[in-house]
């Protein structure tokens, strides 16, 4: 547990988008997709997940269906709209461009005199 | 558009709230129940399984109100629970809740009735079509805008920049419609005013220019509405009627639109008659170059023409004139002035004295403000433990300043919304007042929308403003620390700046109540002095006898018969006649030179004295005494020598004494000598509070004037006197109209200006004193709620009741001492200002005094009683218990 990084603000909602891009998912399966796919290297609360999920759908970028889950439970699936997906490259790229910039600003070495 | 779908979307959400909230229970519900699969399949029991699939998923009531927030629907809810939250804790606390309502009515209130009456006389127009190209030709030389007829004439014709130029005047006239004469306000226009002026008849017609064929050809009458409306019950049949305007026959031709009162603020006539007919309403002139009686000359500039562009043009127009008429148009130099306010003339004091008052309604606003934040401010420390729980429970430091900001923002609506109705009835009151029942002054200044947007935009924005204050104070508290410690308190010995605040408020209040003391005192006191004439059981009539036809040598016969036909009336002592009295209506002016003056230049005068026409019992039934010599008889008429009784003032300054001034002569301007045959008494004649003044009283039957007053001397009943004064003069002349009121209410208009100042001090001084009040509360208040453990600790080692209340509430009453000394020295100091408004207005008064401190220290003692009382109550072990 203590190896698990705090999520930064705003990350919540690209991490949510990035799970769902590969296939529909409910709640708690979003929420095991980003344990997988993150190598279990990051805190969620689980709860948390839901204002996330409810502002992509207010945001159009996610759209809500009810369905069955795989062990007949009743559940609510979530699937990337258009503007979802676009939303995602945008940010992905963003992020990217940051991490980088922040890689190689912490990998400089200081010039000694 | 995109604010229309937001709202709609939240009032959606709000609406089918319940339907969502079972949505999201069931998903919730899901998101467990598939967890706590997942933890059953490693091996664990059902129930142990979802309880921790529970403790997992955290803060489930928290995340719903998140959700709902990140649907945007909870906006409304929250709002009506925040509002339903606030209502319950004010009533809780009825004492703090009204202070502060009533507070922020009178500060709102206050901002509304100035900004209205701003609104009236500054900001609106005249109401007529496009007032805004309006101008009026003003001559900057003499500061006034007033032109004779021919000159008008010139300018209309010659001017390439007007879009059509009009004259007007302002008379009295007596009317007489078959039955009981009145005088009337009238506007004498000129034949293209109303044309010009772009205005359209209610009723019938308007007179036009094309009616205009030289003097008293043109006998037609418009009514103003609410003339036709108050006198002719609304009749539409006035139109074509025939009404005698001093005798002579004028046709009212129809009735002008009502929101319509004239060319200028304040003055409303009640008709208007062509200026052509000048000549049967006055004695004038029409077309003598030299007098220059026309009140105003304005006009529309046509589109495209600039003022700068007019006033040159109308210029050339004035070089015209000079070098034309070089005796009468000595310097004929133009500019343009706004008509509303007469130029400047109005303009320049109403503006001055709007600006100051709204300043003052502002920083009354302010400070209430301040203080209300101060009052807030002690609320949110008593409720600190209340907002560490809820923080402590989950809730946003967001949400819970909205909280504070609904009760902030919910006192100063009501407050407002007070105010706001207090200041509409009072300024309809103000709007339906007419301060002098002789005059046809008004002040139109009822609210209009303007006045409504301010005044909600002042209210959410105060609200906004001391909801503010604890602002910092919730940020900063930490739950932990508050509910494991209590509120920490800590003296400071440091004068803060809210205590400065609080000083200079409890300052200015001293001061406010200071000088509406002296002021009071001062007016009390100046109806009880020596005027150089008495005001009781004294009647006076005032009328002109031009009114009714009378002119030269038919004024003194009937003016002789109404002093016989009132001396008739069983009771009356004495009956005086007069063209003018002292503190009437304004006053004649003479210069007078020493009899051994040859050169009878302005600046070799010996005095410029108030002249005043008086019949023979006049001194007596005025109740001015005379000290030597002799008063006038009947045979003090044109063919006896010119005599005059002078006042002492008089005497002093032409014969350099009083003694020995009976028997010599002095000169008017005109060359006649006048020998002094009295001397009386010095008084007041033109204001209260003036210097003496030289004043000469000479025969009536010398120097004759239609304009007349009469004094009527009796003990008998007011009102009873009055009907026999007027059943006595009607059976007179039928025709004659008049205006009876005692001798009092003739001073109204001199006193207009000391009571108003009174008034206003009044009012400031309470709204200072409430304010005060507040301040020193809050700040009490503050205090005594930071102090309370230290306080309790003290009660619980024994200290007495007046040991606790020294140290709970030493610092806001020394607050108090220091602030109502200076403000004390302050007003005593600003006293002597108001000496040139109110007539012997001092501060060395021993009750002014006496009363300012005891007011300043109840003033205390009110707003210091709530804390105190809490203060007092402290119960040791309570409080020891619970921190």
């Amino acid at each position: 547990m203590t190896d698990q990084a705090q999520l930064l603000p705003g990350t919540l909602d690209l991490l949510i988008l990035r799970a769902v891009s590969l296939g529909p998912l409910h709640g708690y399966g979003v929420l095991l997709r980003i344990g997988q796919i993150s190598g279990n290297a990051l805190l969620i609360e689980q709860g948390a997940l839901y204002p996330g999920l409810f502002r992509l759908v207010r945001q159009g970028l996610l759209k809500a269906s009810w369905g069955t889950s795989e062990n007949n439970r009743r559940a609510k699936f979530y699937e990337l709209t258009a503007a979802g997906r676009k939303r995602l490259r945008e940010e992905t790229a963003s992020w990217n461009r940051l991490a980088t910039a922040i890689g190689s600003a912490l990998a400089a070495q200081p010039e000694e005199a | 558009m995109k604010l229309l779908d937001s709202l709609r979307l939240r009032i959606a959400t709000f609406f089918q709230r319940s339907q969502v909230n079972a949505e999201l229970e069931a998903e919730l519900s899901s998101h467990i129940q598939l967890r706590a699969d997942d933890l059953e399949r490693s091996g664990v029991d059902r129930a142990e399984a979802e309880r921790r699939a529970r403790i997992e998923f955290g803060g489930r009531e928290r995340y719903k109100e998140e959700c709902h927030e990140a649907l945007g629907g909870n906006f409304l809810e929250s709002l009506i629970q925040d509002l339903r939250y606030a209502v319950r804790v004010l009533r809780k606390s009825p004492g703090f809740t009204i202070a502060a309502v009533l507070t922020l009515a009178l500060a709102i209130g206050a901002n509304a009735i100035v900004f209205s009456v701003m609104n009236a006389f500054i900001l609106r127009p005249l109401n007529v079509p496009q007032a805004q190209s309006l101008y009026a030709i003003w001559r900057p030389d003499v500061s006034d805008a007033h032109e004779s007829y021919p000159d008008y004439l010139d300018l209309r014709d010659r001017n390439r920049s007007f879009d059509g130029l009009i004259a007007w005047n302002m008379v009295e006239a007596g009317l007489d419609t078959g039955q009981d004469p009145s005088n009337v306000w009238v506007y004498e226009t000129s034949g293209n005013y109303f044309d010009a002026l772009r205005l359209q008849p209610y009723l019938g017609s308007f007179f036009h220019a094309s009616d205009e064929h030289g003097p008293n050809s043109d006998p037609y009458v418009v009514l103003t509405h609410a003339y036709w409306h108050n006198h002719f019950r609304d009749d539409p049949g006035v139109v074509g009627r025939v009404v005698k305007l001093n005798k002579h026959p004028f046709t009212i031709l129809g009735v002008a639109p009502p929101e319509f009162h004239g060319t200028i603020l304040f003055f409303s006539p009640d008709f208007f008659v062509p200026i052509v007919n000048h000549g049967q309403l006055t004695l004038d002139d029409l077309n003598a170059r030299g007098s220059r009686w026309v009140f105003m000359v304005m006009g529309h500039l046509k589109p495209g023409v600039t003022p700068a562009q007019a006033t040159a043009d109308l210029n050339s127009v004035g070089s015209y004139l000079e070098t034309a008429y070089p005796k009468d148009d000595g310097k004929m130099r133009f500019s343009l002035a706004r008509p509303s306010l007469y130029g400047d003339y109005l303009g320049r004091p109403v503006r001055a004295f709007m600006t100051g008052l709204m300043l003052l309604a502002g920083l009354i606003l302010l400070a209430a403000c301040a203080n209300l934040g101060s009052l807030f401010a002690a609320r949110a420390a008593d409720r600190s433990r209340e907002v560490a729980l809820r923080l402590a429970l989950g809730s946003t430091r967001k949400r819970i300043l909205r909280q504070l900001f609904t009760e902030a923002v919910l006192i100063s609506l009501v407050g407002g919304a007070i105010g706001l109705c207090g200041s509409v009835v009072l300024l309809s009151g103000l709007s339906a007042w007419q301060p002098f029942a002789r005059w046809p002054i008004h002040l139109a200044v009822n609210p209009d929308a303007n006045v409504y947007a301010v005044a909600v935009l002042l209210t959410l924005a105060s609200g906004f403003l001391f909801g503010a204050v604890p602002v910092r104070q919730v940020l900063r508290t930490n739950p932990y620390e508050v509910v494991k410690s209590g509120s920490i308190g800590r003296a400071g010995r440091r004068i803060t700046v809210r205590e400065l605040l609080l000083v200079v408020q409890i300052a200015i209040c001293a001061v406010l109540v200071t000088s509406s003391m002296v002021a009071v005192r001062g007016l009390a006191g100046s109806l009880h002095n020596d005027f150089g004439f008495e005001l009781q059981n004294i009647m006076m009539v005032d009328t002109d006898l031009s009114m009714a036809g009378y002119s030269g040598e038919k004024v003194p016969p009937m003016q002789r018969r109404m002093v016989d036909a009132l001396q008739a009336i069983p009771g009356v002592e004495s009956v005086g006649l007069a063209d003018n009295v002292p503190l009437g209506e304004g006053s004649n002016d003479s210069t007078v030179f020493s009899d051994n003056t040859s050169d009878l230049r302005p600046s070799n005068a010996a005095a410029d004295a108030t002249l005043f026409k008086i019949s023979p019992e006049y001194l007596h039934a005025a109740g001015t005494a005379l000290l030597s010599g002799r008063t006038f008889t009947w045979h003090d008429d044109k063919d006896a020598p010119r005599v005059a009784v002078v006042n002492r003032e008089f005497t002093r300054k032409v014969f350099g004494s009083p003694t020995k001034a009976i028997g010599r002569y002095f000169k008017m301007l005109d060359g006649t000598r006048i020998e002094v045959v009295g001397i009386v008494e010095d008084g007041k004649y033109g204001s209260l509070t003036e210097d003496p003044q030289p004043a000469m009283f000479r025969p009536i039957l010398q120097s004759l004037s239609s304009s007349t007053w009469l004094v009527v001397r009796s003990n008998r009943d007011p009102q009873q006197l009055a009907a026999a004064i007027k059943g006595a003069l009607q059976k007179l002349d039928p025709g004659l109209p008049f205006f009876i009121q005692t001798r009092y209410k003739t001073l109204d208009l001199t006193l207009f200006g000391p009571r108003m100042a009174t008034i206003a001090l009044g009012v400031l001084g309470v709204m200072g004193a409430l304010l005060s009040i507040t301040g020193i509360s809050g700040m009490a208040a503050y205090s005594v709620s930071k102090r309370l453990r230290e306080l309790g600790i003290r009660i619980a080692l024994g200290a007495q009741r007046s040991e606790v209340l020294r140290a709970a509430l030493g610092r806001p009453f020394k607050l108090l001492a220091f602030g109502s000394i200076a403000g004390l020295i302050l007003g005593v100091l600003a006293s002597r200002v108001l000496a040139f408004v109110v007539y012997q207005a001092t501060p060395r008064d021993p009750l002014v005094l006496a009363a300012v401190v005891l007011a300043m220290a109840l003033l205390g003692l009110l707003a210091t009683w709530i804390p105190a009382q809490r203060a007092l109550r402290i119960d040791p072990l309570r409080l020891l218990r619970e921190e």
